[in-house]
């Protein structure tokens, strides 16, 4: 009988971290000849070029590349700005040198405040909070999806002398901070893109799964790119291939982060809602159809809130489905698109 | 009841870009099933809400229950405001 067991009842039964293992040293070799395909073949560039951010996602794939293409063939760029941390450039650089390949570092503070980045996200925080100052930090946190509630956010403010302040943000000022951050991503882009069309080079793009297919990156920003060589792969993948290439332990330990706002930030705290390894987890269970009760177990929770992670896991991908949408035409046009 | 669900109603005309059948959509249908609102969406309306009818909608209220239809809102509206 050429039946094959349901997979679904085989994944059911072994929802444990086993089944995000990777053989490192294959699937190093099929991106790496998928990287060469693309990048030579499809594209007709001669390297790569990946803007290094010093967290695990950049350093993998400024490591696949350099595997792939060889360390000659890509062009490392570190894009900090005054308030992304000066420890991930360190590391940034530390990696480029273990590669061996070419880079080099544009500060992008003064374009940033030359474009009004910095201004119009503080005048959006002021109407909510009016004694927030340049001294202050912020941030902002994602709130009520894995509690079965609407998703919002809220911003979070720290005074000089250590007061947090704490409130829901309105739509309006959500929007304008967003936008005013969302700057950092798309002015370092237009940088990625003047050094890659100077080089004939292909832009790199490294968002990982998770980032991916929860639509966490900015369209025409860090979503761009002419090629994302680990978006099939979950972040603990990730880690697992930094270790393989032995990146260092700063990078194979540090807990995601964005570096995007003032105040410290875990990826989880912005938009995931989970740790990267939970998430991980859950997103695989959804995709396989595991039972909400068994992700429940697996996640020490009850099956309610696994049901709640599920729903924000598809609402997630709902609204941000126009983030991976190319330009739209009102007619097909089969001789370019096809 | 009735008239908060048509202001409410005329509110998510106006402002959203609501077409086909999704336009007609019942008095009990989800907006999200019906993709007239998104996370987004659901913050603009709140803003709506609480100028409107002068409530603070509080986060623990932020269900889809409350919010997910023009029946859920307008339940929730009579018992959040001032008698």
């Amino acid at each position: 009988m050429n039946r094959t067991p349901s997979l679904r009842r085989q994944d059911r039964s072994a929802l444990t971290p086993e089944v995000l293992r990777l053989d490192c040293k294959v699937e190093v070799e099929r991106i790496a000849a998928g990287m060469v395909r693309i990048v030579g073949e499809q594209f007709r560039r001669r390297g790569a070029l990946v803007a290094m951010s010093g967290g695990v996602d950049s350093s993998v794939c400024a490591a696949l590349a350099a595997h792939a293409f060889g360390p000659k063939k890509v062009f490392g760029l570190l894009l900090p700005e005054r308030e992304s941390s000066a420890s991930s450039t360190t590391r940034a650089r530390q990696v480029a040198e273990q590669l061996g390949i070419r880079w080099q570092t544009e500060d992008i503070t003064g374009t940033l405040e030359a474009i009004g980045c910095y201004r119009q996200r503080d005048e959006a925080i002021r109407r909510v909070f009016p004694e927030y100052d340049g001294s202050w930090r912020s941030k902002i946190a994602i709130a009520g999806g894995t509690e079965g509630r609407i998703n919002f956010f809220n911003l979070v403010v720290e005074s000089p002398d250590g007061q947090i302040k704490m409130s829901r943000l309105p739509l309006r000022e959500y929007l304008q901070i967003v936008a005013a951050t969302s700057y950092k991503q798309r002015i370092r882009k237009t940088i990625e893109y003047f050094h890659a069309d100077r080089l004939h080079y292909a832009v790199l793009g490294t968002p990982n799964r998770l980032e991916y297919d929860q639509g966490f990156f900015v369209k025409n920003g860090d979503g761009a790119a002419d090629f994302k060589p680990i978006a099939h792969l979950y972040k603990s993948q990730v880690y697992a291939l930094a270790r393989h290439f032995g990146l260092a332990e700063e990078i194979c330990d540090a807990a995601p982060a964005t570096d995007v706002y003032t105040m410290p930030q875990s990826q989880d705290e912005f938009y995931f809602a989970l740790p990267y390894d939970k998430m991980d987890m859950a997103l695989w269970a959804h995709d396989h159809a595991v039972p909400a009760h068994e992700l429940a177990a697996w996640l020490g929770t009850d099956e309610k809130h696994a049901r709640f992670i599920y729903r924000d896991i598809e609402n997630k991908r709902a609204t941000t489905r126009y983030l991976h949408a190319r330009a739209a035409v009102i007619d097909p046009l089969p001789e370019i698109d096809d | 009841m009735e008239q908060i669900k048509q202001q409410v109603r005329a509110y998510i005309l106006d402002n959203f870009i609501v077409v086909g059948a999704s336009s007609e959509f019942q008095d009990s249908d989800s907006f999200i099933e019906h993709h007239i609102c998104d996370s987004t969406g659901f913050l603009e309306l709140i803003g709506f809400l609480e100028e409107k009818y002068g409530i603070k909608v509080e986060d623990e209220e932020m269900v889809p229950a409350n919010l997910d239809s023009l029946n859920g809102i307008a339940a929730y509206i009579v018992t959040k405001r001032p008698h």
